[in-house]
């Protein structure tokens, strides 16, 4: 293994496989490294599929990707201990082709987008962990790995090692990742007949259904649930910050076994059998915790750098789309026959900035602190709204105006007057 | 009382026998020096543990390699980190 390459890509997830995908494709000479047993079984996620930033690099790939569902509806449920309450938009438009995102199982897509690769003329080697990058001063220039033998050496090292983003690390590149940063997800994938899904979630075909939840579900802690119907299983998860879990004492696998429990869920996992129980760190830090993401010789791209747009819950595009234009940037350099130091690599960074990943990352930059040191967003003002909602919709003989003045009181009680003007700032400040 | 070994069960492992992938640096450190013990409460996959004494035990054989334990060792940073070897560790079916 000691050939030199154009480039190393290590990682084979959404941004290690559109890197390496892109370079190979315009002709470069690019190795992948793997540690997984095939690409794909390491690798964890809800799992949504946004078609955009798929079809920029593979236009056609609905031809034979492994697809779940295409989501043709989105609930949102705030819930309390009793009840939810939620918005739900669903449209038939979003079952005209093409669709416009789907419900992916990882293990299955990202093998299939490993073959793509491997067709496009990238060399990809599994069971395989990088341990350390090779330096000549400042300069990137290989990777040592956990074979015989195993130092391998290219012009450029592209890290997609993901959230844990060891290799950077090591190296110095950035510091270790805070609590506050990270959000911890677990998940079960609890399998069911087809046409139970297709009944119990109102869709039919290929047609899914996505339900976001917040709420007590996180115990007081700043995070969300899901539940997003695969074909034949739906995964249902929830995660919180990791500063937070340190703080409540929950464990994170109690908390999605109590948020199974909960009147409004538990009908619809059951009868369905659990045949995985997984979890993942998701870099949530934002705008303001993406550390340095190229150097002489390197750049970082997906989770590894920090990419995950948490309002939106947006990651695996912003992968595909950091892994797209980091490939873009070196194949530029390459045609130029300019050396890949910090100077040069630059130009990632930059093409980053026009990009929608840096523009919706900074437009949110202010929402992980604001959310951070206001509780209330997750934990009074659902309690509030169902009260709410219940109020209003029990019909008991008291009149409507007696109602809203109890309700208004609740409201103005827990927050007061000055504390709901302000949260409403808040909230304006932190998405506008 | 949630048993995480029975969701564990349903998970595909190919453990390096005698090759743990993550170390506790000074196991003094945890028993005496660690009030909090966040481990013990905050691995998704419940690996590590505190005995009568104090001292908190760490099996990885679980592990789903998340690194949280990692991560919230914040005042110690008493957790040697490491992927598992090429092909070992958690095999996920879905992910």
């Amino acid at each position: 293994m000691s050939e030199h390459f154009d480039a190393i890509v290590v990682g084979a997830g959404p941004a290690g496989n559109t890197a390496a995908y892109t370079m190979a494709k315009a002709g470069l000479k690019v190795l992948q490294i793997e540690r997984g047993e095939y690409s794909g079984s390491k690798n964890v996620q809800g799992a949504i599929l946004y078609s955009d930033a798929l079809e920029r690099v593979i236009p056609d790939f609905r031809e034979d990707a492994p697809l779940e569902r295409h989501i043709i509806e989105q609930r949102v449920w705030v819930l309390d201990d009793e009840s939810y309450l939620g918005g739900t938009y669903r449209s038939a438009d979003f079952s005209k082709p093409p669709h416009n995102r789907y419900t992916i199982i990882r293990s299955q897509f990202d093998r299939w987008f490993s073959q793509k690769v491997r067709d496009a003329g990238a060399l990809v080697v599994c069971e395989t962990t990088v341990l350390d990058l090779h330096m000549d001063g400042r300069q990137v220039v290989g990777v040592r790995t956990d074979r015989e033998n195993g130092s391998v050496y290219a012009d450029v090292v592209i890290l997609a090692d993901g959230v844990n983003s060891l290799l950077a690390r090591k190296a110095g590149f950035h510091e270790e990742l805070k609590p506050k940063d990270v959000g911890l997800a677990v998940k079960e994938i609890h399998f069911l007949p087809e046409s139970t899904i297709e009944e119990r979630f109102n869709v039919k075909g290929t047609e899914g259904v996505v339900i976001e939840m917040a709420g007590k579900i996180t115990q007081g802690m700043v995070g969300t649930g899901f539940l997003y119907t695969n074909k034949e299983s739906v995964t249902i998860g929830v995660g919180c910050l990791l500063s937070d879990f340190k703080k409540s004492g929950i464990a994170p696998y109690a908390l999605l076994e109590q948020m199974k429990e909960h009147p409004a869920i538990k009908p619809l996992l059951a009868g369905g059998e659990m045949k995985e129980y997984t979890a993942h760190l998701i870099p949530e830090g934002g705008y303001n915790a993406i550390p340095a993401v190229y150097g002489d010789g390197w750049l970082i791209v997906g989770d590894a750098g920090m990419f995950v747009n948490a309002v939106h819950r947006e990651g695996s595009n912003l992968a595909m789309t950091t892994g797209r234009i980091a490939a873009e940037t070196v194949i530029d350099l390459k045609a130029r026959d300019k050396p890949m130091t910090a100077r040069n690599l630059a130009a990632y960074r930059a093409a980053l900035d026009e990009s929608f990943v840096m523009k919706d990352l900074k437009k949110y930059k202010d929402v992980p602190d604001i959310m951070d040191r206001n509780r209330q967003f997750f934990t009074a003002y659902p309690n509030l709204a169902s009260q709410a909602a219940h109020t209003l919709l029990t019909v008991d003989g008291v009149d409507k105006k007696t109602k809203e003045r109890a309700i208004r009181k609740t409201f103005t009680r827990a927050r007061t007057t000055f504390g709901l003007f302000a949260d409403a700032f808040k909230l304006w400040r932190a998405f506008e | 009382m949630i048993r995480i070994e029975e969701k564990l069960f349903q998970n595909r492992y190919r453990v390096d026998a005698g090759r743990s992938h993550i170390e506790i640096a000074d196991a003094n450190v945890c028993a005496v020096q660690c009030k909090e013990k966040f481990c013990t409460f905050c691995c998704p996959a419940g690996c590590y543990s505190e005995d009568n004494a104090g001292r908190v035990t760490l099996i990885t054989d679980g592990c789903l390699e998340c690194g949280t334990c990692r991560v919230i060792c914040t005042e110690h940073r008493n957790v040697r980190w490491e992927y598992p070897r090429g092909g070992y560790g958690i095999l996920f079916k879905f992910g």
